[in-house]
């Protein structure tokens, strides 16, 4: 834990730094507010406007929670099936790759022509960027179980069944764990790209009226949140994981 | 008799690993498997564990035949493969757990009879190899069948643990008398624990001498001084000499 800290400690004072050359450099250069705006003035933002930004939260966070859990889920499940029977594999896993190939962004205007603005289409989109890292990283775990400990189970007469749940599954949970992650950061994304394209409130929604008004500042307070929002999902997904995975040496 | 093992062979493509081999465990006795590296002995584990099936020959346990049939043995491998998920406890459990609820009553007491009381809520992680080994030997114990198949369940411990975990496995032998089968590459190993000992030539592997032990029992550290063991190690290693010279 204290390792953790002084690292995590070192990246915090560095980002500072970063902070405050761009106040500096800002301030030296003169730079017009409408252009690039200080940290200064974001966080001066974030103090007097936010009556007009609160309402934008909620909805964001709560579109980016449900397609992640959504998005994990189909993902887990499909993995699963996918790593028990290794004929619908062959047919199925590179035509999922491929569709890996198709930006989900082109499908977004697709999804709301279908499914109008409302909550179904922005979840699909979530759902879609979500899966693909948590099936190839649990495939990965499942194959990556020690051979040994599936020589074990063998030879005391384990039925595959049980080797899945009692061994394959319980060890790859670190690597499930490494996709959960990175498709926290993306449901973020994704939530946000989806607002873009319509909605009632949500952070991309107030991204979208700050950029037409040219308030460069609430974008970039929009931005910085969209970050907070991603650090703090990691934060409690790296909490699950201290939670459950357990006896194994720790992984940065 | 317990296992009966007749005419077996088996290869992997060209390899001939195993030719016809004949052997056979008592009820209630020990006995060691002697031979070179890569002569064959885990391979002969697999086989009877209905890991891989046999070309030729016939597995008896019981006299029933079990050819390919697994779940029939309990099984000690090489390194101690406990899952580091699961705790000292949930360790010792895991064979037992494979046919049905395990008695976890049992468990603590046995982990208390090997001085792993303390121990029951760890991880695998927090253990010494000699600790993991003895969780490993406890959990095949649990698993209540009549066949202990042990793979060279020692041969990555050091000198002096090994030596104490060779008198600690011949004590909760002498209070359980289950049948053995152990795999070793040493002759001091086989002698001091086994009742009788067969040894491998090397590949393809054929039964190259059996060899009864006659020391009684109980057994300790006193015998590997003896006269009468050094002259049982001179004339097993004969036959070992043979298989490394030619
Ligand atoms: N599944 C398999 N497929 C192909 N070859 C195999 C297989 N299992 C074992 N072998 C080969 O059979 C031979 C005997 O292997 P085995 O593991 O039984 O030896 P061993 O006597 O246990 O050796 P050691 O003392 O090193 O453990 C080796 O040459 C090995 O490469
Ligand atoms: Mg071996």
């Amino acid at each position: 834990m204290r390792t953790f800290w002084q690292r995590g400690g070192k990246s915090f004072l560095f980002l500072l730094f970063l902070f405050i050359l761009w106040e500096v450099l800002v301030r030296l250069t003169e730079t017009p507010k409408w252009l690039l705006p200080a940290p200064s003035d974001v966080l001066k933002e974030a103090t007097v406007g936010f009556d007009t930004f609160s309402g934008h939260i909620f909805p964001t966070i709560s579109l980016a929670l449900i397609g992640l859990v959504i998005g994990s889920s189909v993902g887990l499940i499909i993995a699963i099936i996918l790593y028990r029977l290794p004929k619908v594999n062959e047919l199925f896993y590179p035509l999922l790759i491929l569709s890996q190939n198709i930006p989900t962004i082109v499908l977004a205007p697709l999804l709301i022509i279908w499914f109008g603005f409302g909550m179904l289409p922005k979840l699909i989109v979530i759902s879609l960027v979500c899966f693909f890292p948590i099936v190839v990283a649990s495939m990965d775990g499942f194959r990556q179980t020690a051979p040994e400990l599936k020589h074990y189970m063998q030879m005391v007469g384990a039925s595959r069944r049980q080797i899945f749940w009692k061994l394959e599954f319980p060890h790859s949970l670190p690597s499930i764990f490494s996709g959960l992650k990175i498709a926290a950061t993306y449901s973020v994304m994704g939530a946000v790209i989806s607002e873009w394209l319509g909605a009632k409130a949500g952070v991309g929604v107030y991204m979208t009226l700050a950029q037409s008004s040219f308030r460069i500042d609430r974008v970039f307070l929009a931005i910085f949140f969209i970050m907070l929002l991603s650090v703090i999902l990691f934060g409690v997904i790296r909490l699950i994981e201290k939670l459950l995975v357990k006896g194994r040496n720790e992984g940065a | 008799m317990l296992l009966n093992i007749n005419k077996l062979n088996k290869t992997f493509g060209d390899l001939h690993v195993l030719k016809d081999i004949n052997l056979t465990v008592n009820e209630g006795e020990f006995v060691a498997i002697l031979g070179p590296s890569g002569s064959g002995k885990s391979t002969l584990f697999q086989l009877i564990g209905g890991n891989q099936i046999p070309d030729q020959g016939e597995i008896f346990l019981n006299d029933e035949l079990i050819n390919g049939k697994k779940g029939f043995i309990s099984y000690m491998p090489q390194q101690p493969s406990l899952f580091p998920w699961r705790t000292v406890l949930e360790n010792v459990v895991l064979a037992a757990e494979l046919k049905g609820k395990p008695n976890y009553e049992e468990a603590k007491q046995w982990l208390a009879k090997v001085g792993l009381a303390d121990f029951e809520n760890s991880y695998p992680i927090e253990l010494s190899g000699g600790m993991k080994q003895r969780v490993s030997f406890i959990r095949a114990l649990l698993s209540k069948q009549n066949l202990l198949c042990l793979d060279e369940p020692f041969s990555a411990l050091d000198e002096f643990t090994r030596l104490k975990m060779q008198k600690w496995l011949l004590s909760v032998w002498e209070e359980n008398r289950k049948s053995i089968l152990f795999i070793t590459h040493s002759i001091e190993e086989a002698i001091f624990l086994a009742d009788r000992i067969y040894i491998l030539s090397k590949r393809p592997a054929e039964i190259k001498a059996e060899i009864k032990v006659p020391f009684s029992r109980p057994r300790d550290e006193r015998l590997l001084e003896s006269s009468e063991f050094f002259t049982l190690k001179q004339e097993i290693f004969q036959y070992i000499r043979e298989e490394i010279t030619e």
